[in-house]
């Protein structure tokens, strides 16, 4: 993504980190975000008039309305549709610029509060589920390292089971053991940690299969190298040798993988939220969805686009400060 | 490992036969109501039970396979195909060309998946058709970053330069070297791919933006059972277990080929 900014030729981890230039790398960043943003907005905003018939009739109550001549027209006036298009994409634009992302159709309140009601539920469920599936994944992968080669294998398969799970799925059979047979968890999500627990589990087993895969092979990887065995003859035990290398080796591929895992995670969320009829902005965008709610769609897909520039860029980020190689390279 | 390519190849021959042959697995119609036998459970007489309209569910899960494999493997052609070309134009092309088609996709990794999808059957509509489609383009800027760093690689390859070297034109390299090279990472993209896409698929079904009912097709067979979720479980239950069977039967045929490509 980004060019090397530090040719060095001869590097020492302490130096060559303190000669990296922060700010070149911080303003090629930032210029990538912001262009990254432009293009969303604007191709979601483009790709919208795609949509055949009349905006107009989707904001008076959907195709089959039957609305008057008058009434169409109010609407086109209201929302702006009557101005020409370059116009009408300058003006979207400029309000997405002072945060304003419009009204929502279906729900006539803006888009910005409709986001802001329901952000918080989403953030909650997807970074508990990230937690829990890191911690899955790295027990899963730490006791097959040392279980030998069957356990590797069991818990190999364990992990392509895992990430192969659909979350719909997922979730009804947890409702059937947890909520039917056993009655332990309700079926639908309440407010509280009881409600947070099958969902939570329906987002993180799959991404704890994905993650665990990568951070098994990390490890192998990290355990016959050089570097361990250097450690190992200076006397270092076992557990030295996982916690201290080992485990810093699976991190690396671990975070690089944190912006994928942000969108398996919110698209997750839109599966999750409807079953377990959860409040938050999955559940909105797909209802968005059905009703053709074209605002509430393009500021539910802006909101996700800045989150994950906003999550990749912490993760690069987190990579030169875990990783001094890739600052060299 | 071969256990894992054997147990793979016997499940993925099951689900072949099933979509090329469903008569001889399952002999009466999917499609046959007895209103009189509605949710019967899982007995000897219907390993799966019935549903709504006493329709046996093993019976119609056997005829799915052929749609629910349609829709897997057009979703990852349409995805791969599209991917190719961008990965070939940023690995091959010059470095302007290269620079231009990762931006692209760096916009497009800020629409996750199932968010892409959604965003284009906002706009053609649901069904089967747009929905296979909406897998299909949600995944390539993911294959299509792998295809560009496979060119990369092997572009930097030995038997390239020395390709070059003996005096072989660009397009005899570009023919004999580099495709043959890219088009086994290519192989092991589809097979994993498959099984995904089948997943993606289904569960835009389950939402109700797929496939429909009455096709004896897994993704509109579970959005048909989600409204007797809690009291018929097995409607939903047997459909998604065959999902998840081929997604993994899928993912460990292109594992094995992996390692052996890989050794």
């Amino acid at each position: 993504m980004v060019e090397p900014l530090v040719t060095d030729p001869l590097p020492i981890e302490g130096a060559s980190r303190a000669r990296h230039r922060w700010l070149p790398w911080a303003l090629l960043r930032l210029g990538g975000v912001v262009f990254v943003l432009w293009a969303v907005a604007t191709v979601t905003f483009f790709a919208i008039r795609l949509i055949p018939g009349d905006p107009a009739e989707a904001i008076v109550g959907g195709p089959g309305s039957q609305a008057s001549a008058e009434a169409l027209a109010q609407a086109r006036a209201d929302y702006g549709l009557d101005q020409p298009l370059l116009t009408q994409y300058l003006t979207y634009l400029s309000h997405l610029v002072r945060g304003d992302l419009g009204n929502s159709y279906s729900l006539r309140s803006p888009v910005v509060d409709v986001i802001g009601e329901n952000i918080g539920g989403t953030l909650l469920l997807a970074v508990v589920s990230l937690v829990v599936a890191s911690l899955i994944a790295l027990g899963v992968a730490a006791l097959s390292v040392r279980g030998g080669r069957l356990a590797s294998a069991l818990a190999s398969l364990l992990e392509v089971i895992a990430a192969a799970v659909p979350h719909f799925w997922l979730a009804i059979a947890l409702i059937l053991l947890f909520s039917t047979v056993l009655g332990w968890l309700p079926p639908v999500s309440v407010p509280g940690v009881a409600g947070l627990v099958l969902p939570v589990l329906t987002l993180a087993i799959p991404l704890a299969g994905f993650l665990g895969q990568v951070m098994r092979e990390s490890i192998l990887a990290a355990i016959s190298s050089p570097f361990v065995l250097a450690s190992r003859a200076r006397g270092e035990n076992e557990r030295g040798v996982f916690w201290r290398h080992a485990l810093r080796h699976a991190a690396i591929p671990a975070i690089g993988l944190t912006g994928w895992a942000f969108g398996a995670l919110i698209s997750g969320a839109v599966v999750v939220e409807t079953i377990f009829a959860r409040p938050g902005l999955g559940r909105s965008l797909l209802s968005a969805v059905q009703q053709r709610d074209v605002p509430l769609v393009l500021g539910v897909v802006l909101v996700v686009a800045v989150g994950y520039m906003l999550v990749t860029t912490l993760t690069d980020l987190a990579d030169r400060l875990v990783d001094p190689r890739v600052v060299r390279r | 490992m071969k256990i894992r390519a054997i147990v793979a190849g016997a499940i993925l021959l099951f689900i072949a036969v099933a979509a090329l042959a469903p008569g001889v697995l399952a002999p009466t119609d999917p499609l046959a109501i007895h209103p009189l036998e509605s949710f019967r459970p899982p007995s000897f007489e219907h390993l799966f039970g019935t549903d709504e309209s006493g329709r046996d569910i093993l019976t119609r899960v056997i005829h799915g396979a052929g749609a629910s494999l349609l829709i897997g493997l057009s979703a990852t052609a349409i995805g791969v195909s599209i991917a190719v070309v961008l990965g070939l134009l940023a690995g091959l092309g010059p470095r302007w060309l290269d620079f231009g088609t990762t931006r692209f996709l760096e916009v497009l990794f800020a629409f996750p998946g199932l968010l892409f999808a959604l965003l284009f059957i906002v706009i053609y509509g649901p069904g089967i058709v747009t929905s296979t489609i909406a897998v299909g383009l949600a995944t390539a800027p993911g294959y299509a970053r792998i295809i560009r760093s496979t060119v990369l690689q092997v572009r930097r390859a030995p038997y390239l330069e020395a390709a070059t070297v003996l005096g072989r034109g660009r397009a005899y390299r570009i023919v004999h070297h580099l495709l043959p090279n890219v088009a086994g990472s290519l192989f092991v993209l589809v097979t994993l791919g498959i099984g995904q896409s089948i997943v993606w698929a289904s569960s835009l079904s389950y939402l109700g933006l797929g496939a429909v009912p009455p096709a004896p097709e897994w993704g509109a067979m579970l959005s048909a059972g989600r409204t007797y979720i809690t009291s018929f479980w097995w409607m939903t239950f047997f459909p998604g277990a065959f999902i998840v069977l081929t997604a993994v039967a899928t993912t460990l045929l292109g594992r094995s080929i992996q390692d052996r490509t890989r050794s």
